[in-house]
């Protein structure tokens, strides 16, 4: 079950998008000391493709992913959104597995962080919360939130900006397991209604083929399997298409060497 | 009935107390009983003796506490910031601390004489390292995925450091705070006790050598609420700036 690396090109029933960004990658290698974490990754994202990546973990899809959303450097290659090299800015947002709100401004300040100043400020962090489904709960210390309120606030921060590229580095990792299924519907709906391309790293196989147009699977740095995945959505639970993609996956990532 | 409780047992004591002096069993040279002292501390309010030396203390207090409170915080701040800071002045600030402030009476009483400054110095001495250490522990031990966030966010220096850096050192600041307020209070008293011509300090040492009792211990008294008025303003600060922590909400 190999897969040509290069081959990548959009599948025909893909969606494409004016509101997403196209991601290109070139020879991205990526080491901390000896360490090699990514081989020289060669990788092309097509605007508004809702990409997964899986893997053990050290397979360095974090990395992957911090490297697209421009928290690291690489050591060798080049990575281009919209075919600039960076800094990207407010067009490009990380969602962490943490919230990582600042439990010292109310839920309303903490989603006017991802705003670049202005007078409309205050009231587009209002109506991105109303999105995420947290209406009127503006100035709420987020102490008082829930696990799967704070990540839809982290979600409301990272969309206020209306980013091209959203990055995902296991936002749901944390949450038990029906506030998972809530918060994959709800980042499924507001990537459709808004069409950025969107990444996100799980552990989560059935995660990535519930969300994902497209699920890469990392091995030791490198794209090991690449595989489309064309259901309808929004998908049922226990589809049997579904479970067939699935159990591919986990064969290979099971599979020894 | 909640809010009584904690007064109960002082006031039992009060009233021990008063009943052993009735009694004769303490000699009122040795601990007057509560209502002499009573009499003696409004005796003392009326001629304005009080007030004025209670606002003299109060000036040396808090104009010592200004300096040594801004200086250790600012250098806490710088330190916990830039490394470089760190490496040039940790080492010296940490030697310095190890000299008890008191020690250097002597000292001051030779350079300053009994004047304002010598008060002024040995207080700001005292408050200046715990606010020292404690605002650089607070602004060490932000948490790092919270500035890693506000920088991938995009938030400038500037507003990394007031929303995030600050905010989050807060807790720690105010512990400097606290600790620094007691050793004010504590520097204050021996510093006008031993070379003062005016302040309670000099007061309680003044009525000593006329065996006023009474006045010592209304000294001594005063001391105790003022400590604890500057303790309760702290608190309710603590509390207004946390809000937000569930630690310190007052349940």
């Amino acid at each position: 079950m190999t897969v040509d690396v290069f081959n990548t090109e959009p599948d025909s029933a893909i969606r494409a998008s004016t509101e997403g960004a196209t991601v290109g990658l070139r020879g991205v290698m990526k080491s901390f000391g000896t360490n090699t974490v990514l081989h020289g990754i060669d990788l092309d994202i097509p605007a508004g493709q809702f990409v997964a990546i899986v893997g053990r973990s050290g397979c360095g899809k974090s990395t992957l992913l911090r490297l697209i959303a421009g928290l690291d450097t690489p050591n060798a290659g080049t990575i281009q959104i919209d075919g600039q090299p960076g800094p990207w800015r407010d067009s490009v947002r990380l969602m962490f597995q943490e919230p990582r709100l600042l439990p010292w401004q109310r839920v309303v300040a903490n989603v006017e962080v991802g705003l670049p100043r202005g007078p409309d400020r205050h009231r587009i962090a209002k109506d991105v919360l109303a999105q995420v489904g947290l209406a009127g709960r503006d100035n709420d210390w987020p102490a008082v939130l829930s696990g799967g309120q704070k990540q839809r606030v982290a979600l409301a921060r990272a969309l206020a900006s209306h980013p091209r590229l959203l990055a995902f580095d296991e936002p749901l990792g944390a949450l038990d397991a029906l506030t998972r299924i809530e918060m994959q519907d709800l980042i499924e709906r507001v990537w459709a209604a808004k069409g950025f391309t969107a990444i996100v790293v799980t552990h989560d196989v059935a995660e990535a083929v519930a969300l994902a147009d497209r699920i890469l699977l990392l091995e030791e740095g490198r794209v090991a399997m690449d595989v489309p995945v064309n259901l309808p959505r929004p998908r049922r639970r226990g589809d049997p298409e579904a479970a067939a993609i699935e159990g591919r996956i986990l064969e290979q990532l099971l599979s020894p060497g | 009935m909640k809010r009584f409780l904690p007064w109960i047992v002082p006031v039992l004591i009060l009233l021990g107390w008063e009943l052993a002096s009735d009694l004769g069993a303490l000699r009122s040279q040795i601990m007057p009983a509560p209502s002499v002292v009573g009499t003696a501390l409004w005796r003392l309010a009326r001629s304005g003796e009080l007030w004025s030396n209670i606002q003299i203390s109060a000036c040396r207090a808090l104009g010592g506490f200004m300096i040594g409170g801004s200086v250790g915080f600012a250098l806490g701040v710088s330190n916990g910031v830039s490394s470089l800071s760190e490496t040039l002045l940790d080492t010296t600030v940490q030697m310095v601390r190890n000299i008890p402030n008191l020690a250097l009476i002597p000292l001051v009483i030779l350079w300053f004489g009994i004047d304002e400054e010598a008060k002024l110095f040995l207080v700001s001495t005292g408050v200046f390292f715990p606010m020292y250490v404690n605002t650089l522990h607070g602004v060490r031990s932000v948490d790092r995925q919270l500035l890693e966030m506000g920088r991938a966010y995009g938030l400038s220096e500037w507003s990394l450091f007031f929303r995030v850096v600050m905010p989050g050192a807060l807790p720690s600041v105010f512990v400097g705070l606290r600790y620094g307020l007691g050793i004010m209070w504590l520097t204050l008293i021996v510093a006008e006790t031993i070379s003062a011509s005016s302040g309670i300090g000099f007061m309680a040492m003044n009525a000593r050598e006329f065996m006023m009792v009474d006045v010592v211990i209304v000294s001594i008294l005063l001391y105790a609420a003022l400590g604890k008025l500057a303790d309760s303003i702290a608190r309710f600060l603590e509390r207004t700036c946390l809000a937000w922590n569930p630690a310190y909400v007052k349940v």
